[in-house]
């Protein structure tokens, strides 16, 4: 028994929570009644553990709570009550478990936010209360997404398996934009203050890592983890002393981790020695980029315009364009960036980032006033206190 | 497991399919008729209705039953018909949604009990 800091505690839980999940849906065949011994082994840790410390094996600790309450909550179920009996723990886990269990919290049948939601439950092993935390909702509003998740898993029929080759493209790519989903809401949350509950970026690599681990040929997958790593090895340097956002060109790259860096680069080479690109192997390469260059002069746009075009022809989207065109200003010049920005007018009219854009080209382009109205416009569009203090600034200063 | 897979028409379908000329509205029934062929081991009853415009409504949530002309939500997209079929679960009735070859939307229910 040692000293718990909440760190540990939350890796530990995480650790062992998703495989025990895995190894009891296997044992008692029913996704929802162990998911329910998961979630009460969990909120017992979370109660014990800061106390008593983290117990010697963890892991058999939590087994021992999910089997115990197991056994009480199946009394009426024979079959599945003299199974959990039996069971002997530690199993032998099978990797294919945590993947079922996976692909089944992403199923496509159920909704985005039952996804996550479950996901981080049962794979990461937070608690309700710790998802609506980071997510800013109120607790019983995660309680009703994860019950009507569960049920609808029972009741139509979604099964507890990995899919077939034939449909594994479409079902891995659901379960990667929920990781990428987590990632951007944990980077960047849209509402509220930063330092406030869990660290979802850190969950987020913690999945990633466990696909890349379970799923090492799928090169996506190798993007995403690397994608995630090198944001990560770089959040030092996104925000000042005072929770102010220190953008790209202003950043002390002394702060980033290189280390990290190296490492993720190497796994993008890995991943594209499979010759099968895609989304996120290319964010991860144009973010490479940029971690790659000891100083923002450095920076080499070319090559990261030509990311931007790959990423384009797999992947069309008008923010991906605008971010082609922020890297255009570096090559073609401000003139020819705003002319391509201002072509997405239509499609990103309700964007704030569109036009703290338009407002930097402008400026660029010695136009003060109409880059002021921008910055105005992106100021009313965005709700997060990081943003809104970094635009107000600009304001203020030009 | 049992499912029941609602077919939904929209305007536009049954517009593209007005403006097709005999051979190619043949080669549509023709797809239709393979993909029933294909799933025939998992197809226990289906059903094909005549159009929206036949349809009557009857409420009864007023106290008096009130009957009106056409389908009960009004609106663009209807159900035409529908096929219960006898699969292992959603995976399985999802795959034979995504290769249904007529009209564009797919609504796909357990059956109770």
């Amino acid at each position: 028994m040692t000293e718990v800091s909440h760190g540990e505690l939350v890796r530990v839980v995480r650790d062992h929570a998703g495989r025990l999940a895995a190894s009891l849906v296997q044992l008692i065949g029913d996704f929802t009644a162990a998911e329910d011994l998961v979630q009460d082994a969990v909120e017992a840790a979370l109660r014990h553990w800061p106390v008593d410390g983290i117990p010697d094996r963890p892991d058999a600790w939590l087994y021992t709570v999910a089997r115990r309450r197991g056994l009480d909550l199946l009394r009426r179920d024979a079959v599945r009550r003299g199974k959990l009996a039996l069971m002997v723990w530690p199993t032998q886990p099978d990797p294919g478990d945590q993947l079922r269990l996976i692909f089944t919290c992403c199923h496509p049948a159920l909704p985005r936010t039952a996804q996550v939601a479950l996901t981080l439950r049962v794979v990461c092993g937070l608690t309700t209360g710790q998802i609506a935390k980071a997510f800013l909702v109120p607790e019983s509003t995660v309680g009703q997404r994860i019950t009507r998740a569960k049920r609808k898993i029972a009741e139509a029929g979604i099964p507890y398996r990995v899919p077939g080759d034939d449909e594994l493209g479409d079902r891995l790519a659901e379960v990667l934009s929920v990781v990428y989903l987590l990632f951007n809401e944990a980077y960047l949350p849209s509402t509220a203050d930063l330092t406030q509950g869990r660290d979802l970026a850190d969950d987020a690599e913690f999945l990633a890592a466990t696909l890349h681990n379970l799923m090492p040929t799928e090169p996506e997958v190798t993007g995403l983890l690397a994608l995630i790593r090198l944001h990560r090895a770089r959040a030092s340097a996104r925000f000042d002393e005072n929770g102010g956002i220190v953008q790209l060109p202003d950043q002390d790259r002394t702060l980033w981790n290189q280390q990290a860096i190296t490492d993720a680069t190497a796994l993008i080479a890995n991943a594209a020695a499979r010759r099968r690109p895609g989304p996120y192997q290319l964010q991860a390469a144009i973010v490479a980029c940029h971690a790659d260059a000891p100083r923002w002069e450095d920076t080499d746009w070319t090559q990261i315009l030509v990311l931007y075009d790959m990423l384009l022809h797999l992947a069309p989207s008008p923010v991906t364009r605008l971010h082609r065109a922020v890297a255009n200003r570096y090559v073609a010049g401000p003139a020819a960036a705003l002319v391509e920005v201002d072509a997405l007018t239509d499609a990103l009219d309700g964007y704030h980032l569109f036009h703290a854009t338009r407002a930097e080209l402008l400026r660029d382009l010695d136009r003060p006033h109409d880059a002021r109205a921008a910055d105005e416009r992106a100021l009313a569009l965005t709700a997060n206190p990081a943003e809104r203090s970094l635009l107000r600034q600009r304001l203020n200063w030009t | 497991m049992k499912y029941v897979l609602m077919f939904v028409e929209t305007e536009q379908f049954a517009a593209d399919l007005r403006a097709m000329d005999e051979p190619e509205r043949e080669r549509a029934y023709a797809r239709v008729r393979q993909w029933f062929a294909d799933h025939s081991d998992k197809i226990t009853h289906h059903t094909h209705l005549l159009p929206a415009d036949t349809a009557t409504t009857v409420r009864l949530e007023g106290g008096e039953p009130l009957i009106s002309d056409g389908p009960f939500v009004e609106g663009k997209e209807v159900v035409s018909g529908y096929v219960e079929v006898e699969v292992a679960d959603l995976d399985e009735a999802l795959a034979m949604a995504r290769v249904w070859p007529a009209c564009p939307v797919v609504e796909i229910r357990p059956v109770a009990g």
